[in-house]
């Protein structure tokens, strides 16, 4: 189950559908990389509201996610992480450090709004 | 309604009850996703809360990586323990893998062989309320897990 990336201005929105096997967690990362750069985007907002199970493989990729977006100079936001998974997480041990996270989609893109501010006022006050 | 087909005996599953244990067979991570999905829908049966359901799936999830990684394929089978006063599910996995030598170690919190991409048995064990493991270096594992209902929610 292909995961849709779609671009909005400056960010990219990956909005999961379905349950997604190791497999597919893999392709969303891979996609997710490369289109960054492709279209040049300041922020990535990953939709996981439609996700009931998030286990330790699928947090695992979407730190690996959020490090490697880092890597190539943008920010990700994991959004809609429903009450029952964040009890699992919890329960299991699974951390998201270093992670934003937001409610929904429509705090996500206020969070990267706010972060992409703050990074552009800091480089044009300080470079030259 | 054809007299052809009136002729033949009407199927048998029509009256069946439903069945109260599910087997999946995993050999791959697609088997892990089926597995988590029948064995959640065959608790929702007994009316776990949805925060229990994936407690349970996730469970499911984590034991069926497990085989995928270490055996390579095994089985995941959900069995729905419905008498008395207590409701709930027991979860077996098995595989006829390599076995654990060192159970102890294995069940120490961030121990994992492979890399740790499993999150390894110490975090299915605190999803659960009962968790029981027998393995033999050459003859494979067996866990088996069990979630109990609570009584009055949580």
């Amino acid at each position: 189950m292909e995961v849709p990336i779609l671009k909005q201005g400056p960010y990219l929105i990956a909005t999961v559908q379905s349950a997604l096997s190791d497999e597919d967690l893999l392709q969303l990362r891979d996609a997710i990389v490369q289109k960054v750069g492709q279209l040049r985007s300041r922020g990535v907002i990953v939709d996981v509201t439609a996700l009931d199970v998030m286990d330790s493989f699928a947090t695992r990729t979407f730190r690996d996610i959020a490090q490697m977006i880092r890597l190539r100079g943008a920010d990700t936001v994991i959004v809609g992480i429903q009450p029952e998974v964040a009890f699992t997480l919890v329960q299991l041990g699974m951390r998201l450090e270093g992670i934003a996270t937001a409610l929904d989609l429509e705090e996500g893109i206020a969070l990267l709004d706010r972060k992409c501010k703050i990074t552009s006022k800091a480089t044009t006050t300080s470079g030259r | 309604m054809d007299s052809t087909f009136r002729a033949t005996p009407a199927p048998a599953t029509t009256r069946e009850p439903e069945p109260e244990e599910i087997s999946v067979v995993i050999l791959s991570d697609r088997d892990i996703v089926q597995a988590r999905q029948k064995g959640r829908e065959l608790a929702g049966r007994l009316g776990f809360s949805p925060t229990d359901l994936t407690l349970i799936a996730t469970t499911i999830s984590e034991l069926a990586r497990n085989i995928v990684l270490y055996a390579g394929r095994g089985e995941i089978m959900v069995k729905l323990v419905n008498h008395g006063e207590r409701q709930g599910v027991i979860v077996t996995a098995r595989d006829q893998g390599p076995g654990i030598p060192d159970i102890p170690r294995a069940l120490q919190a961030g121990f994992s062989t492979s890399r740790s991409l499993g999150l390894g048995l110490p975090g299915v064990k605190r999803l659960v309320d009962d968790f029981e493991i027998a393995s033999q270096v050459g003859q494979g594992t067996t866990v088996t897990v069990k979630k109990w209902k609570k009584l009055n929610g949580r």
